[in-house]
C-alpha cells in the first residue's frame, strides 16, 4: 500500500499527525490481549511430542467431542439458513403487523447473556417444561441429548443468517425480477434462477457466521446437553473438563484443534465478505 | 412451497389493494414491485417466520421471566438482595466498566490508525483484530490460563512476586477484553473509511492540534457509531460466561460473576433464584436492543 518516495516510507506522508501514538498503542493493545495470551497456547502446544498430541485428539471421548460440536454446529447452520431465509424474506418483502417487533427479536440471541439462553433453554425442554412436557408423551426426548445441543446452537446461529441475507435482499434491484416475470418466468423460477444466486455469497457468509459461533459455544449448550461422555459432551466442555483435572496437554490439544479452525473460519468468512461486497 | 405459476399479472392486482394487510413492503424512493408471490404463500411465509422466532427465541425469553416469578415476588427480591447475588453484580458492573473503558479507548486508537493513515499490513492488522470474534470463549479463557496459571508461562514468576492475576479481578477483566476485543473498533472502521480524511486535513491545515482534530471534527462524525459499539461491548462484557467461568476459579461471594452466580444457583436447584438474576440480565439485553434499534435510526443502517 505504501509506495512512491524516494525512501521507502513505512506509512504514506500525511498531515494528520498522531499515527505512532495511535499505530503504536493499537500493537501494544493487540499484543497484550490477542497475540501473547495465543502465543502462551501455541507454546505449550508446541511442547507436546507429536505422538502425545495424536493419543490425545484420537482418544474416543475426545474424537466424540470433535464430532458432536462440529457435526450440530453444521446441522444448526444448515436448519438455520433454511428458517432463516424464510425469516429474512418475511421481513423485507412483505408488510405485516409487527414486523419492526419481529426484526427487532432477531437480535435477541446477540443480546441474551449465553447463560441466561442457556438455562431457560433447558427449562422449556426439560420433562417438566412448558415445551418438554408436551414432547415426552410422544416419546421425544430433547433437553439432556444431542437433540437439545443442536436446539441451543439454533438459538445462537439464527440471527447471523437473517442479518447478512437481509440487506442483500433489500438491495436486490427489482428490475431483475420484473425482467425475468416479464420474460415469462414463474414466480419459483424467478426465485430459483435469479434470487437465490445473487444471495448465495450472503447466505454462505451467514451460514459460516453461525458456524463458527456454535462450534465455540459453550453457555448455551452445557445446561440443556446433559453432558454426558461420549453421548452430549460437546468439545469446549471436555477442555474445562481437562483443565479442572490439571490434563493441561490435553486441555491444549483440544483448543489447539479448535483456534486453528477458527482461524480457517475467519479467513473463509473474510474471502465470502468480500466476495458478497463486490456482488452487491 | 407450491408457488403459483402463470398468475403473475393476476396477482400484480393484489398489492395495490388498499385494504390489504399483507401488501409487500415498500422500498423508499423505488417503484413498487410487479412481481410477488400469491396471498396465501405471502401468509404462509409470515406464518413460518414468525412462528419459528416465537418458538425459538420469543418463548424462552419469556420463560425466563415466567420461572424468576414462578415462587413469588418475595422469592425473586430475596433471590436479588442475597449477599452473593449483590456481590456477583458488583462485580459485573467492574467487569463490564473496566473492560468496556479500555476497549474504547483502544478501539478508537485501532479505527484512527487504521481509517486516517496508508499503510501496508492492514489487512492483516484487520483481520487480527477480528479474531477474538471467531474463538470460542472457552480457549479464551484457556489462553489466560496458559499464560497466568502456576503451570503456565508466567504463573512461576507471578507467585514469587505474590502477584495473583488467575482466578482473581485481574483475569476477569483480560478475558472480558479478550472477547469483547472487536467490538469497538469494529463500529468505527468501516464508519471512518467512508467518511476519509479531507475533514481532518483541512482541520490540521487550519492549525488545529491533532487533538482538538479529533474532538472537534472526528468524534461529532462518529459519536453514533461509538455508542453503538459501546452498547454492544458492554452487553456481551455483562453476559459473558464462557471465558470468565474459565478464569474466575468461581470464588463464592469474590470472583463469581452474574452469569456464573446463576449456574451455580442452577447447579444447586435453586431455580426461581437462578432465573431472578437471570431475570436482570434479560432486561439488559432487552434494553441493549431498544437502545441499539434507536441508534441504527440514528446511523440508518444495521449492523451485526
Amino acid at each position: 500500500m505504501a509506495q512512491g518516495s524516494a525512501i521507502p516510507r513505512f506509512v504514506e506522508p500525511t498531515v494528520i499527525p498522531g499515527f505512532g501514538l495511535t499505530f503504536g498503542l493499537t500493537l501494544t493493545w493487540l499484543a497484550v490481549i490477542v497475540l501473547i495470551p495465543i502465543s502462551a497456547l501455541i507454546l505449550k502446544a508446541s511442547s507436546i511430542s507429536a505422538e502425545q498430541f495424536l493419543t490425545i485428539l484420537l482418544a474416543p471421548r475426545t474424537m466424540n467431542a470433535l464430532k458432536l460440536s462440529f457435526g450440530l454446529s453444521f446441522l444448526a447452520a444448515v436448519i438455520n439458513v433454511f428458517f432463516g431465509l424464510i425469516v429474512a424474506w418475511a421481513l423485507t418483502r412483505y408488510e405485516f403487523p409487527g414486523r419492526r417487533l419481529a426484526d427487532a427479536i432477531v437480535d435477541i440471541p446477540f443480546a441474551l447473556p449465553t447463560a441466561v439462553a442457556g438455562i431457560a433453554l433447558a427449562s422449556l425442554y426439560s420433562p417438566q417444561g412448558w415445551i418438554g412436557g408436551l414432547l415426552t408423551p410422544l416419546g421425544i426426548k430433547v433437553a439432556f441429548t444431542p437433540f437439545g445441543i443442536l436446539i441451543a446452537l439454533i438459538f445462537v446461529g439464527l440471527p447471523f443468517i437473517v442479518r447478512t441475507v437481509q440487506p442483500v435482499l433489500a438491495d436486490l434491484d427489482p428490475e431483475l425480477e420484473q425482467a425475468a416475470a416479464s420474460l415469462g418466468a414463474s414466480r419459483w423460477q424467478t426465485l430459483k434462477k435469479v434470487i437465490l444466486p445473487s444471495l448465495l455469497p450472503a447466505i454462505l457468509t451467514g451460514f459460516a457466521l453461525a458456524f463458527a459461533r456454535a462450534v465455540g459455544e459453550y453457555g448455551s449448550v452445557i445446561f440443556i446437553a446433559g453432558n454426558i461422555p461420549n453421548v452430549s459432551e460437546i468439545a469446549p466442555l471436555l477442555i474445562i473438563i481437562r483443565l479442572e483435572e490439571f490434563r493441561y496437554a490435553d486441555a491444549t490439544a483440544i483448543a489447539t484443534i479448535m483456534l486453528a479452525a477458527a482461524f480457517i473460519m475467519l479467513l473463509v468468512i473474510n474471502r465470502l465478505q468480500r466476495w458478497t461486497e463486490t456482488r452487491g | 412451497m407450491a408457488l403459483n405459476e402463470a398468475k403473475i399479472s393476476q396477482e400484480e392486482l393484489d398489492e395495490f389493494d388498499p385494504g390489504e394487510i399483507f401488501a409487500p413492503r415498500r422500498v423508499k424512493s423505488r417503484v413498487v414491485r410487479v412481481s410477488t408471490e400469491p396471498f396465501y404463500v405471502r401468509l404462509i411465509i409470515v406464518v413460518a417466520a414468525l412462528g419459528f422466532l416465537s418458538l425459538f427465541i420469543v418463548l424462552p425469553l419469556i420463560a425466563v421471566f415466567a420461572q424468576a416469578f414462578s415462587k413469588g415476588f418475595s422469592t425473586y427480591v430475596n433471590a436479588l438482595t442475597d449477599p452473593d447475588a449483590l456481590s456477583a453484580i458488583r462485580l459485573t458492573l467492574i467487569v463490564a466498566f473496566a473492560s468496556v473503558t479500555l476497549n474504547l479507548f483502544f478501539g478508537v486508537a485501532a479505527a484512527w490508525a487504521i481509517t486516517k493513515y496508508r499503510f501496508p499490513g492492514k489487512t492483516l492488522l484487520v483481520t487480527l483484530i477480528d479474531l477474538p470474534f471467531s474463538v470460542s470463549p472457552v480457549v479464551a479463557g484457556l489462553l489466560f490460563v496458559l499464560l497466568f496459571g502456576l503451570q503456565g508461562l508466567l504463573g512461576p514468576w507471578l507467585a514469587e512476586h505474590n502477584i495473583k492475576i488467575l482466578f482473581a479481578l485481574p483475569a476477569i477483566i483480560l478475558a472480558t477484553m479478550f472477547v469483547t476485543f472487536p467490538f469497538v473498533a469494529r463500529e468505527l472502521i468501516p464508519l471512518m473509511q467512508e467518511q476519509g480524511t479531507s475533514e481532518e486535513e483541512a482541520a490540521v491545515s487550519l492549525g488545529a492540534s491533532g487533538w482538538a482534530t479529533f474532538v472537534r471534527v472526528t468524534l461529532p462524525n462518529i459519536k453514533w457509531a461509538l455508542l453503538y459499539g459501546i452498547l454492544l461491548c458492554n452487553a456481551r462484557a455483562m453476559g459473558e460466561f464462557g471465558a470468565v467461568s474459565v478464569v474466575s476459579g468461581h470464588i463464592r461471594g469474590e470472583t463469581n460473576t452474574m452469569p456464573l452466580h446463576i449456574e451455580i444457583l442452577y447447579n444447586e436447584y435453586q431455580f426461581a433464584a437462578a432465573f431472578a438474576v437471570a431475570s436482570l440480565l434479560a432486561m439488559l439485553a432487552l434494553v441493549t436492543l431498544v437502545l441499539k434499534t434507536a441508534l441504527e435510526r440514528k446511523l440508518e443502517r444495521r449492523s451485526l
